[in-house]
């Protein structure tokens, strides 16, 4: 078989064949390979906060219901109908004691048992003895912090094992409220007509930080006259797994809690309480390292947490090789003063939003490497080389996208990608 | 709402309103943005609340765009800007307004809504948005002003289109 990846350490040269982003036989594998066998974000479980609340979700391709049942217990069940098959639950979002097929009329529990179905009499004393016409629950549903995901593999390892090393970061997020964080309602559907995992690559890009969002910076120097040019500096690290992470400095304040002169004088005090609060917690290093740096989180395959001027929770699923849908969530400590809480959401819709000065030009450029890919018969290969030559990575190289391509290319081909001299 | 109507005749007429809104939807297809900055008063503000929630509260929800004067003339400047990668080459957009009518008056405020089709076409994909646009409208120095313009989209998500990089 052809080599998805090459990887040469002489000439410090890393590509990815351009046939990943168009073929449909690899999206195929990939659904099976990928979305039915790594953990897949499904939620956060503030997002049930009540016994009986329900949320609908497409996860990983699937038509889902992310729960928390009468029994206070958080359950990922399908939303299909044991009986024909129909979605059992057509609302969004609520509360509910029972999910109820409209069709045939069969009722089932929060937590998916079934309790009633009219004609009882025309089946066997012995059916659903066995529980095979409840509502099938997703073999695992796991937690770390507060961030739930769904496994459809059985014999799947732990979340906790899986998540790593990515799990010091997750902690530097949720450490940021000793109460907790909540996702905000109203989560940002959006697509982005372009393959999947360009947005992987997007996320953890700092390179495209200045060309592409030229527009967003220069907004921000015009709120802070001192800000003559912004600077992105940090580290790039490959987490293993093919998670990644870039962990930075960055113009922008920080809701917790890095004031910026672009905030008025009075809240400098709000913000150095919320650090010391912090730093009695964790201790000045640490604190520092929570208030004063950014980090964009990619867990593989498909879940980013940005911690930067807001924090996103931001997953997305291929419907077509060069189409994606994208689900944004917000995520803010429950114990926000609403002054903060309003900065933060002015923050996150002007950088982070389909709406805002900064996300559109994203998923342009995303459409345009797309675009691009219709030269792929001639034109193979794409660039993922900055950086090699270092010992240590830059934010600004791309040492995090390549642990994401090798991790892909061994789940992918269950090989690990091999050392190539390029020619 | 014929008393309504008599009683704006004497500041200003249903058709100065119509005209009004053709005009700002002519300026906005013409990309004359910081001509339609201009249309709204020192304290106006632009919204896109989250979909299937108009009354969100932007402090627990996330809007689209909650633009107050400042931003909405940032917005504005930007996307006229080349490095406004998205709207660079400009998309063609054409929007249609309908269904415009008065709902209230209180005070000088004239709560103005109408029905919105807004085409977009870039890279020959077209992309339709549809909604409704809530207006409030003053009279200052003898012209029309806005002073809220509140866009309730009337999708289930932004998908196909993917993001809202136009002034809707």
């Amino acid at each position: 078989m052809k080599s998805y990846i090459r990887e040469d350490h002489q000439k410090s040269e890393f590509s990815v064949h351009r046939s990943v982003f168009t073929s449909h036989e690899i999206l195929e594998k990939e659904r099976q390979e990928i979305f039915s066998k790594c953990w897949i974000y499904i939620g956060h479980e503030s997002e049930l906060p009540k016994n009986g609340d329900f949320k609908r979700k497409k996860v990983g391709g699937r038509n889902l219901l992310f729960t928390r049942g009468s029994d206070g217990v958080i359950r990922t069940l399908y939303n299909s109908c044991p009986h024909r098959g129909a979605l059992v639950c057509r609302e969004n979002e609520g509360n509910t004691k029972v999910f109820r097929c409209f069709y045939h009329a069969w009722t089932f529990k929060n937590d998916g048992e079934l309790v009633g179905m009219p004609g009882k009499d025309g089946f066997s004393e012995e059916f659903n003895c066995d529980g095979s016409k409840n509502l099938t629950e997703v073999s695992r549903l796991e937690s770390y912090r507060g961030f739930m995901f769904v496994n459809f593999d059985t014999n799947a390892i732990s979340l906790d094992e899986y998540l790593g090393n990515a799990k010091e970061y997750i902690d530097l997020v949720a450490d940021q409220s000793e109460v907790g964080l909540e996702v905000l309602h109203d989560p940002q559907e959006y697509s982005v007509r372009a393959n999947w995992k360009l947005i992987s690559e997007n996320s953890v890009d700092l390179y495209h930080g200045m060309p592409t969002h030229k527009t967003y910076f220069d907004i921000k120097a015009s709120q802070d006259p001192g800000l003559k040019k912004a600077v992105l500096e940090g580290k790039g690290i490959d987490l293993g797994n093919g998670h990644a992470v870039i962990e930075y400095i960055a113009p922008w304040g920080r809701p917790v809690a890095k004031w910026t002169p672009a905030w008025p004088e009075e809240d400098r005090a709000e913000i150095e309480e919320l650090k010391n609060k912090l730093v009695k917690r964790f201790g000045e290093e640490r604190a520092e390292r929570i208030t004063g740096y950014n980090r964009n989180i990619l867990v593989f395959p498909n879940l980013v947490i940005n911690d930067i001027m807001a924090i996103t929770a931001r997953t997305y699923y291929p419907i077509e090789p060069g189409y994606m849908e994208v689900t944004g969530y917000s995520l803010a400590p429950k114990d926000e003063s609403e002054k903060f809480r309003l900065r933060r959401n002015d923050n996150f819709l002007e950088f982070l939003g389909p709406g805002g000065f900064a996300t559109p030009d994203d998923n342009e450029a995303l459409e345009l490497c797309q675009e691009g890919y219709l030269n792929n018969l001639e034109v193979e290969w794409n660039d993922i080389s900055k950086g090699m030559i270092r010992d240590e990575a830059q934010a600004t190289d791309e040492e995090q996208m390549r642990s994401f391509w090798r991790k892909w290319n061994e789940v992918m081909t269950k090989q690990s990608v091999k050392e190539e001299v390029l020619t | 709402m014929t008393g309504i109507l008599q009683e704006m005749k004497t500041s200003i007429s249903h058709q100065e309103i119509v005209d009004f809104l053709h005009e700002e939807s002519e300026l906005l297809d013409e990309w004359k943005l910081v001509e339609w900055a201009d249309l709204f008063s020192e304290d106006g503000t632009y919204l896109v609340p989250p979909l299937g929630n108009p009354d969100a509260d932007p402090a627990t929800s996330i809007f689209y765009i909650n633009d107050d004067r400042t931003r909405l003339e940032e917005r504005a400047k930007r996307l006229l800007k080349k490095e406004a990668h998205v709207e660079y080459p400009h998309s063609t957009t054409v929007r249609n307004i309908h269904n415009i009518r008065i709902k209230q008056q209180e005070g000088n405020v004239i709560h103005v809504r109408c029905n919105f089709s807004t085409y977009r076409t870039k890279r020959e994909v077209l992309d339709c948005f549809v909604g409704v646009n809530d207006y409030r409208l003053v009279v200052k120095d003898q012209r029309i002003v806005i002073q809220e313009k509140k866009v309730t989209l009337k999708l289930d998500s932004l998908r196909p289109h993917g993001k809202i990089s136009l002034i809707l």
